[in-house]
Parts: C-alpha cells; sequence; structure tokens
C-alpha cells in the first residue's frame, strides 16, 4: 500500500460515517394539537414553538433530518384517537409529541400502549400517566404532573402565617389534581380548607362564588384556572374588591402568559408555582424570553416553554445514540436517562424511575415589567421537588387519585 | 329487487376485498365508516322512514360504548357480555327517550330528543365516580381473536351487513309502510285506526338497538370512551352522515358516512382548516343535492330513463 493509496483509504474510512448518515431517511415526528376548537390558542403557540426549536438547529439531529408532522385533534379524544392512528401507521412517524387536553393525551396514551410508540407529553400533566397508570413509553419530558407544583405552593403559604384558605377551581380532573396537592399538604402542615368551590368550565359570571369567598373569613384564597376562565376570574376578583383585601393564589396556568399576556393590573400580585418563571433573571431564561419576543412578538408561555424543551430533550437523546430513533425501546431507555441541559430553566433537569421530572419549583409572583408588560417573577425556589414531594412514591400511590371527593385533606 | 340485491352484493364486495388492498391505517378508516353508517342508518330509519329527526342518537351511541368499556376495564368481565350489554343499556335507554319524545313531532321532536341527549352527555360528564369524568374511561378491552385490525375489521363488516338487511327488512316491511304513511299523514294513519304512538315506539327503540350496536363496536375498536362520544357533535355527525348520502335511502347512510369521514381524514392532512372546508360542502351539498348523494342521483338516473322530465314519485 503505497502513500496515495493510504490516504484515500484514510479519507474514504474517514467520510464514511458523514456519507451514510447523510443517506439515513429523516426522523418522522407527529405532532398532535388542537388547531381548531375552544384551546386552539394554545395548541397554536405548541405547534409554533416545537417547530422553532427544530428550525433554529436546522431541523437536524445526529446528521439526520427531522420532519414534523403536525395534525389537528380538534380538542377531541375521538379525533385524536383517529390522528394518532393515522401518524404511526400511515405516516409511519418514530415518535409521537403533544396534545394539550388531558382526555386527548390519555386516549393517545393508551392507544400507544399497544403499538409501543414513543410518545412525549410536554402539556399532559394527569397525574395517573406516571403514577398508577404509567405506561413505559409515554414520557414527559419537560412538562409537569398535575399536583406538583401546587405542593411547594401550599408549604409557602403555611409559612406566609395562612392557616384558613379557601380554593376554587375548575371542575374536571386537572383542576380536582392541581387543587389536590395544595389541599393535602396544606392541611397536613397544620392548615384548614374552610371551603372548596367547582365550577364549570367556560364559567362567565363568578359573582356568586366571589360573594360567598368575600365573607368567608379567610387568609388567602387559592384558584386553579386555565385559559378564558382565567382571565374572568382575574378580572372580576378586581372587580368585585377583593384584590388586595384578600391575597390570591392561582395555579400556574391561571397566571400563565396565555392568560394574563392581555391583561391589565388586575393581575399584578397573584402568587404562583412553577418550574418555570419568564420573569426569572438567570440568563438561559432571559435568552429564550428576548428570542422569544423577537421572533412571534409575545413572551413565551408554558405551552411554548414546555414544547420547546421537550423537543430539545429528545434531540439531545438522539444525539447520545447517533440518531437511531428506528429503535423505540432504545429512544425511550436512552430518554429516561437523559438529562436536560441548556433548556431555557437555566439548571440541569432529571426525570424520576416514573418518567417525570424533577424541577426546581419557583414560588412566582405577577409583577409588571420594563416594558409594561405584566410577568411571573420568581421570589422564592423548593429545589428538587419530584411529582411525589416528600412522600415515599409506592407508599403514596396507595392513596386514590384526587377528585372532586376525594382532595387528600386531612381534618384536624 | 334483483338490481338492488346486485347494488348491494357489489357494495358488500368492495367492503370484503378492501383489507387486501389498503394499508391498516385505511382499514381502521374503513372500520370507523362502517361502525358509523350503522349509526346512520339509526338515524335514518327514523329520520327517513317515520318522519321524526332525532339529535339524541349520539347519546344512545355513547351509553352503549361507556357501558361496554365499564364492564369490561372496571368489572374485568368479558367483553363479548360487554357488547351484549352495551346494546342493551341502549336499546332500554332508547324506549325511555321514546316514550318520553314520541308524541311530538318536527321541531319539537328535535329539541326533546337533543334535551335529552344533553341529559346523558350532563351525566356522563359528572359522575365521575363512575363515568370517570371529563377523562372518560380506557383499557385493553378487545377481545384476543379480534385484537388485529384485520380481524376485527371483518367482524365489524360482518355485523354491518347482518345489521344493514334487518334494516332493509324493517323498513320495507308492512310495519316499515306504515311507519312511511306515518310519515306522510300522521293524522289519516291514525283515523285508519293504526296506533301511531305504539309504532312509533317500535321503531325509535329498535333503531336504538342499532345504535347501541354500533356504540358496541365503536368502544371494542378505540378501546375508550369520553363525554364528547355521547355529546351533542356525535348525533349531529351521525344525521350529517345521513343527509349527505341521503335521508330515507339506508345504503346513503354507508355513503354518507365513508364520504364524511374519508374527507375529514384526508382534507386535514393538508389543511388546518379542514372544519371551513368541510362546513363550505354541506352548504354546497344542501344547495345543488338537498336529497343527498343518493337520493340525488337516483333522481338524476330516473330523469334521464324517462323520456319525459316530470319526476314520477320514488
Amino acid at each position: 500500500m503505497n502513500r496515495r493509496t493510504l490516504l484515500a483509504a484514510t479519507a474514504v474510512t474517514l467520510a464514511r460515517p458523514a456519507l451514510l448518515r447523510a443517506q439515513d431517511p429523516p426522523i418522522h415526528i407527529g405532532l398532535l394539537a388542537p388547531l381548531t376548537g375552544v384551546v386552539a390558542a394554545g395548541g397554536r403557540e405548541m405547534v409554533d414553538d416545537f417547530n422553532w426549536y427544530w428550525a433554529q438547529r436546522n431541523n437536524e439531529v445526529a446528521g439526520r433530518k427531522v420532519e414534523v408532522i403536525v395534525e389537528d385533534d380538534g380538542a377531541n379524544p375521538d379525533t385524536a384517537l383517529q390522528k394518532a392512528r393515522r401518524l404511526v401507521e400511515q405516516s409511519k412517524v418514530q415518535m409521537l409529541f403533544g396534545n394539550l387536553l388531558a382526555n386527548t393525551g390519555l386516549a393517545v396514551a393508551n392507544y400507544v400502549k399497544g403499538t409501543g410508540t414513543p410518545y412525549f407529553i410536554p402539556i399532559i400533566a394527569a397525574d395517573d400517566l406516571t403514577q398508577r397508570g404509567r405506561i413505559k413509553n409515554v414520557v414527559r419530558v419537560a412538562g409537569y404532573s398535575a399536583s406538583q407544583a401546587t405542593r411547594p405552593l401550599a408549604d409557602w403559604a403555611l409559612k406566609q402565617g395562612y392557616r384558613k384558605i379557601a380554593t376554587i377551581s375548575q371542575d374536571y380532573a386537572f383542576g380536582h389534581e392541581q387543587c389536590g396537592g395544595l389541599a393535602q399538604v396544606f392541611t397536613e402542615g397544620g392548615g384548614t380548607i374552610t371551603a372548596q368551590f367547582w365550577h364549570p368550565i367556560n364559567t362567565s359570571d363568578f359573582s356568586s362564588y366571589l360573594g360567598q369567598l368575600a365573607n368567608s373569613g379567610v387568609d388567602a384564597i387559592f384558584t386553579m384556572q386555565t385559559g378564558a376562565d382565567g382571565t374572568r376570574f382575574l378580572q372580576q376578583y378586581s372587580a368585585f374588591g377583593l384584590k388586595g383585601r384578600i391575597p390570591l393564589m392561582g395555579s400556574m396556568n391561571a397566571t400563565d402568559q396565555s392568560v394574563i399576556r392581555t391583561m391589565g393590573p388586575e393581575v399584578e400580585g397573584v402568587v404562583s408555582a412553577a418550574h418555570f418563571a419568564e420573569g426569572s433573571d438567570n440568563p438561559a431564561t432571559q435568552a429564550f424570553v428576548r428570542a422569544h419576543v423577537a421572533k412571534f412578538g409575545t413572551i413565551p408561555s408554558l405551552y411554548g416553554f414546555s414544547m420547546y424543551s421537550g423537543a430539545m430533550w429528545v434531540a439531545q437523546a438522539l444525539e447520545t445514540i447517533n440518531g437511531r430513533a428506528d429503535d423505540p425501546a432504545l429512544l425511550i431507555d436512552t430518554v429516561l436517562k437523559t438529562e436536560l441541559t441548556g433548556s431555557p430553566l437555566g439548571r440541569p433537569v432529571k426525570l424520576d424511575a416514573y418518567g417525570n421530572p424533577i424541577y426546581d419549583v419557583q414560588i412566582r409572583k405577577v409583577v409588571k415589567n420594563g416594558d409594561g408588560k405584566y410577568w411571573n417573577v420568581p421570589i422564592a425556589t423548593y429545589p428538587n421537588v419530584s411529582q411525589f414531594w416528600t412522600y415515599d412514591p409506592v407508599e403514596y400511590m396507595k392513596q386514590p387519585p384526587y377528585s372532586r371527593t376525594f382532595q387528600g385533606i386531612r381534618r384536624s | 329487487m334483483t338490481r338492488r340485491f346486485l347494488v348491494a352484493a357489489s357494495g358488500l364486495l368492495v367492503f370484503a376485498v378492501a383489507p387486501l388492498l389498503l394499508p391498516t391505517y385505511q382499514v381502521s378508516v374503513a372500520t370507523q365508516v362502517l361502525i358509523f353508517a350503522m349509526l346512520a342508518m339509526a338515524v335514518d330509519i327514523l329520520a327517513g322512514f317515520a318522519g321524526r329527526t332525532s339529535l339524541g342518537h349520539g347519546a344512545l351511541f355513547g351509553v352503549s360504548a361507556y357501558v361496554t368499556v365499564y364492564w369490561v376495564a372496571v368489572e374485568g368481565g368479558s367483553p363479548w357480555v360487554g357488547v351484549i350489554l352495551g346494546v342493551l343499556a341502549a336499546t332500554a335507554l332508547a324506549a325511555v327517550f321514546a316514550l318520553l319524545a314520541i308524541r311530538t313531532s318536527g321541531v319539537y321532536f328535535l329539541l326533546l330528543t337533543l334535551a335529552l341527549g344533553m341529559v346523558v352527555w350532563g351525566v356522563c360528564l359528572r359522575w365521575s365516580t363512575v363515568t370517570g369524568g371529563e377523562n372518560g374511561l380506557r383499557g385493553a378491552i378487545r377481545p384476543a381473536g379480534l385484537a388485529g385490525q384485520i380481524p376485527f375489521y371483518y367482524a365489524v363488516l360482518a355485523v354491518a351487513a347482518v345489521a344493514g338487511f334487518a334494516a332493509y327488512r324493517f323498513v320495507n316491511s308492512p310495519f316499515g309502510l306504515t311507519l312511511r304513511g306515518i310519515r306522510d299523514g300522521e293524522s289519516r294513519m291514525r283515523s285508519l285506526g293504526y296506533n301511531v304512538p305504539l309504532h312509533l315506539f317500535i321503531a325509535f327503540t329498535l333503531s336504538g338497538t342499532l345504535a347501541g350496536t354500533a356504540g358496541a363496536l365503536s368502544a371494542l375498536f378505540n378501546e375508550f370512551v369520553s363525554p364528547a362520544t355521547v355529546s351533542l357533535a356525535q348525533s349531529v355527525q351521525a344525521l350529517l352522515m345521513a343527509i349527505v348520502g341521503g335521508i330515507g335511502t339506508l345504503a346513503g347512510a354507508v355513503l354518507g358516512a365513508g364520504v364524511i369521514i374519508t374527507l375529514e381524514n384526508t382534507v386535514s392532512a393538508y389543511t388546518e382548516r379542514w372544519p371551513t372546508v368541510m362546513g363550505s360542502m354541506f352548504v354546497l351539498l344542501m344547495i345543488f343535492a338537498p336529497e343527498g348523494i343518493l337520493g340525488s342521483s337516483r333522481a338524476l338516473l330516473l330523469r334521464r330513463r324517462q323520456s319525459t322530465p316530470e319526476r314520477p314519485n320514488p
């Protein structure tokens, strides 16, 4: 072998992985989001931020092209199921991402249980998907379980000296779970819940509830709201003169950008708990917020943050396995082991043994920023909060899931 | 008669060979078409032959699905028994609906069935300890022999064929002719001595059985049920399918279900404005072919066959 052939041989050997990879077929990701129906605005933001992440890396991971196929789930579980079938069986996607409403996510999760397709749920918060009803190939990358963040909020409330609170929440599973986390920790810590109100989704008039809350003599009120209900509740809370009189705590969605973006001073001072706070002074968070404002003209909401970071999580896992997305078991195992770095949170995040992230939960307060916009600024941090709080997972899962009738309340 | 038989046989043949040619996803779409064809047929029996347009059939369909999933996933019972219980529950509920609704007609019947359907929807949503509330019920509930897409499709096809034949015999029986009499002249039928409420009661109940059969099969198909399954949108969907195919044609239900489900699945792949496309299609159809696809094409055929442009009564 003379020098020339050696050089040629070396060149070919070196170039081969790149050549091979270039011939690899693209990775197909199926993205399900509600683009029509009641939560279409949130769905739009999910898609935008998800695509934005992939666009930033030229739709490429580990040398393979990434193609995102978006399907509208219509905020309807039957439609979501049909679209998931279409993505898996016809478009042959290697993984599914998305869904917003818990019932659509649960329908798709039940389907992928049979097919083994990796399904990532940055938005679906239903507790049981990473607890009692866990499915191995369903992973909550960059998402959170419903009762996870309200528990530190309850602890914070106790530390503020609140002893009696009332709650008002939307009457469905997501509300029951978020409120349940708070109610359990608050009462176990010696507090009392004087009243719990459950109102139907799409309540336009809160006056009957607010009247009772105003005279309940409580130290603080907790409200769990999403979407338009959140806007209406915060407006009416202020209009009824309760703002400034009784401190208000909210679920993370109640003061999310998707709700407060269009609102005024009535949102100021509401306290909530979440893993993400757009007003944090962490440089990574601020870089993300600035880029988002430059790209879309809005401060990112939880929907946007979660989809963006979820995509990043899976991309990071794909890089460690060299883009082998075609092996679902390998992909799931790798994602479960991957520690997310470089996310807008500015600190690494791990998954627990059940596929749910462990976060540093921020207690956040809504304040006005330099541009005159309202956003959530952290005022306290609870490090390493898992979905099981301080409980033993096995012991914890013996109690029933939170519902309207079971809120984990301890009576003293 | 023989021509009809030929049409039915060739239709059945198309459905029978479809899975041999189609990829698995399309087979699941075809399964859905058959299930919804049964539901649309149930609506058509009342709307097309008894002149009573129901907006409560989604609830009958959904209750059967709920009972089936509950029996198998929560109680751990056999899926076969679950299906039977589901159909029985839908039939019983249809009997209750019928008792309350048959004395009304026209827009009052429409509103009453709508209200009854909403009651069922409300119960499914709020009775969360049993129905799972907003999140619904789910589990692996398909019987082992039908776990695959293809065997399940053939099972649905068999049930749909039997149900379709039964519905055809039903509407063409003397009983069915009486129903048409009621549709066209209720007071005349009454004065001729027919027991109009009893006829309507039986028709509504049997239509409920058919809707329940569709519902139980959809439960096995989706292995999942939620309040969306019993919602008003479901009832409207079934009615639209019957109307698109052609009210009072029975076979139109299959056509309507096929067109709507196929369009939903193809249009949404190209545009997220698919509800707009569907909506415009319905508007255009109602303007240019108010008798539905089958109704209008029949009329067209008749017109072509006859030298006189006048259209005889069908």
